[in-house]
């Protein structure tokens, strides 16, 4: 019986699953995903969409703060870039979909340097502060050029072409977005396996310390903030496709924090983690309009509380989780599985 | 006199008075900060909720104003204790990341209780001050904003006074200085922490109250205000008292020269964004502030 993990060879132990039955599991999962659009309605749909920019995202921020240990509260503003950069390359100046968004990512990755240029000298709340200052900074910036980003008014995105098909309904957008996921994810679980993850999570655990070990500092905190906000420019453009139309307001501060509650509920430098906060984070709202829709019959007033009864759920499953759970969802399936790996004599 | 001499007067003077606010919201950060190092990323959520009571208490269960005045500080400082026992004091040593996050939760659910409550709709704040502009010369200055001065130069000094020479307040510094050998010394750390979020929940619903007389209404853009906190702390340092007052101030005036002269220029909006970049230029430059305690670190 297996009852815990033994890794006799470099093979063995270079592998990312132990056993067969988790890769058996992702495969029917993927097979599954790919006839969803068939039997899903346009709701769900919309729903899986928003979960599939939400893990692109949640991956990207987790990689900066879960696994890198640098708070940034300028996520949305990475977002903001990433759907305005990929929106304007495509309408203004004519460059397809699938080359608009490598391109929007590179320049988000671009901006988040500047961004990460604080963290050589900044740390932690500083850090956040200066980050939190960037946002403000970006938002100016997309409701004031108007010539480029229409501003308040909004900016319409013309659908998207690939190989002649016009991405114009949820169904198709949402292979898009999962044939990004996929890879996004593997990326991750890859990045970790390098030199380069391991530096991340030592200045994570100490970046003083990590830097008298010989891990460069300046080049790593650097590059933790290119790959964080190249996904976060990614989500951005494939959010610009998803919606059709920008608002600066999609792109709040508010949006930040919930990027930063998906990584603190899911589990902070977790893959799992992130996939597991994007789905809650997103099915949060959506659970509580159904339960409105359920609960107009008896108290007709219930539609209009959802804002409200969000917030305070939101604040509460994150006030619950830093104190009862900090290691998040991810911590939790870990405790399930073990639990059934080893019964019937787990204790 | 010149009139762009007044018209550069009636903004300091209106930056001053807008300043005072922001070093009372400032002063409520510093002095969490400065007891705990626990830094709250929801001040402008106080300062709605302060706004909030005061409304409910004044004009829905139309108190008279003095005793709705005690009543929304006395709420405010039970607040300021949930917060406190409830959700900071379990956290205490956890990473930086959990206790911004902590504080972005609790001004999540103070957010939708006071919206689940009494709605988002813009409220009426009761008239405190009359509305007849009083003249220093040429300039025009509304009393209100007066008002307002004089009460934060008020709280201000009085507690300076009572971190002089109060007990209390000196066992505030020591804690502040250092928690250990305050502990040593018989000072009751917990009863500080606590304390000190009261005295920031209590100042914050004064800022609310008086933003909320100074525009005549209360809805949720208030609580965007409280943003300004942080250009203000970093200008004066995280840690700084003094830094905290100078600092509001100096943010207020900038804010509006920033908009007076810029927004012509750049079309709009450069008055809410111009604490932020001097914040950023200001971090790049002298990131412990003016005022702060500068840092060392060891391996």
């Amino acid at each position: 019986m297996k009852c815990g993990g033994f890794r006799i060879s470099y093979r063995g132990d270079e592998r990312i699953f132990g056993t067969s039955l988790p890769i058996v599991g992702l495969v029917v999962l993927l097979v599954v995903l790919a006839f969803v659009p068939r039997f899903a309605g346009t709701y769900w749909l919309d729903v899986l969409n928003r979960i599939g920019i939400a893990i692109i995202g949640a991956l990207g921020l987790n990689i900066l703060v879960g696994y890198t240990g640098q708070i940034s509260i300028g996520h949305a503003a990475f977002l903001a870039i990433g759907a305005y950069a990929t929106a304007i390359l495509e309408a203004k100046v004519g460059v397809p979909f699938y080359l608009a968004i490598p391109a929007a990512a590179v320049l988000t990755s671009g901006f988040g340097l500047i961004f990460g240029i604080p963290s050589l000298r900044l740390r932690g709340l500083y850090l956040a502060i200066a980050t939190l200052a960037a946002h403000f900074i970006t938002t100016y910036g997309i409701i004031h050029w108007e010539s480029m980003t229409n501003g308040v008014l909004g900016f319409t995105v013309p659908a998207a072409t690939l190989f002649g098909m016009a991405l114009d309904s949820d169904a198709r957008i949402f292979y898009v977005i999962f044939a990004l996921v996929v890879p996004a994810t593997l990326f991750t679980k890859n990045l970790f396996r390098t030199k380069v993850g391991r530096a991340f999570i030592a200045i994570r655990d100490r970046d003083v310390a990590a830097g008298v070990m010989g891990v460069s500092l300046f080049r790593y905190k650097l590059l933790a903030f290119l790959i964080s906000s190249f996904y976060a420019g990614v989500a951005g453009g494939l959010m610009a496709h998803h919606s059709r139309i920008l608002f600066p307001d999609a792109f709040t501060l508010l949006v930040a924090i919930d990027y930063l509650a998906m990584i603190i509920i899911g589990g902070m430098g977790s893959i799992l983690g992130s996939i597991f906060g994007a789905v809650f984070m997103t099915l949060l709202p959506e659970v509580l309009k159904l339960g409105a829709t359920s609960a107009t019959g008896v108290y007709p007033n219930a539609f209009g509380l959802i804002a409200s009864t969000r917030d305070i759920v939101f604040g509460l499953a994150v006030i619950f989780f830093l104190m009862y759970e900090p290691l998040g969802l991810a911590r939790i399936w870990l405790r399930i599985k073990s639990y059934w790996t080893l019964w019937p004599y787990s204790y | 006199m010149n009139e762009h001499v007044v018209f550069m007067l009636q903004l300091v003077i209106n930056g001053i008075a807008v300043g005072g606010v922001y070093s009372l919201m400032a002063l409520g950060f510093v002095l969490i900060f400065k007891a705990s190092s626990v830094v709250n990323f929801g001040p402008g959520e106080l300062v709605l909720f302060g706004a909030y009571v005061a409304w409910a208490t004044i004009l829905n269960m139309t108190l008279p104003i003095p005793i709705a005045l005690v009543l929304t500080l006395v709420i405010a400082i039970v607040l300021g204790l949930v917060i406190e026992r409830g959700v900071l004091r379990p956290l205490i040593g956890e990473p930086i990341i959990s206790v911004i996050m902590v504080t972005f939760g609790v001004a999540s659910v103070i957010r939708g209780f006071l919206n689940m409550t009494w709605g988002s709709d813009t409220r009426p704040f009761p008239v405190l001050f009359s509305q007849q502009p009083i003249h220093f010369g040429p300039v025009p200055v509304s009393p209100v904003h007066l008002w307002s001065f004089v009460v934060v130069m008020a709280l201000l000094a009085g507690f300076s006074v009572f971190f002089r020479f109060s007990t209390t307040g000196m066992a505030m510094r020591a804690t502040a200085d250092n928690q250990q050998v305050a502990l040593s010394l018989g000072v009751s750390v917990k009863w500080i922490f606590a304390l000190s979020w009261c005295i920031a929940t209590v100042v914050s619903a004064l800022a609310g109250i008086i933003l909320g007389s100074v525009r005549g209404g209360v809805d949720f853009s208030l609580a965007d205000l409280g943003l300004k906190v942080f250009p203000v702390v970093i200008l004066g340092g995280l840690d700084s008292i003094p830094g905290a007052i100078i600092g509001g101030v100096l943010i207020g005036v900038l804010e509006n020269l920033a908009g007076g002269y810029l927004d012509p220029i750049l079309g709009g909006g450069v008055k809410e964004v111009a604490p932020f970049v001097a914040l950023v230029i200001i971090l790049m430059l002298r990131p412990h502030g003016f005022f702060g305690k500068r840092e060392i670190e060891r391996v």
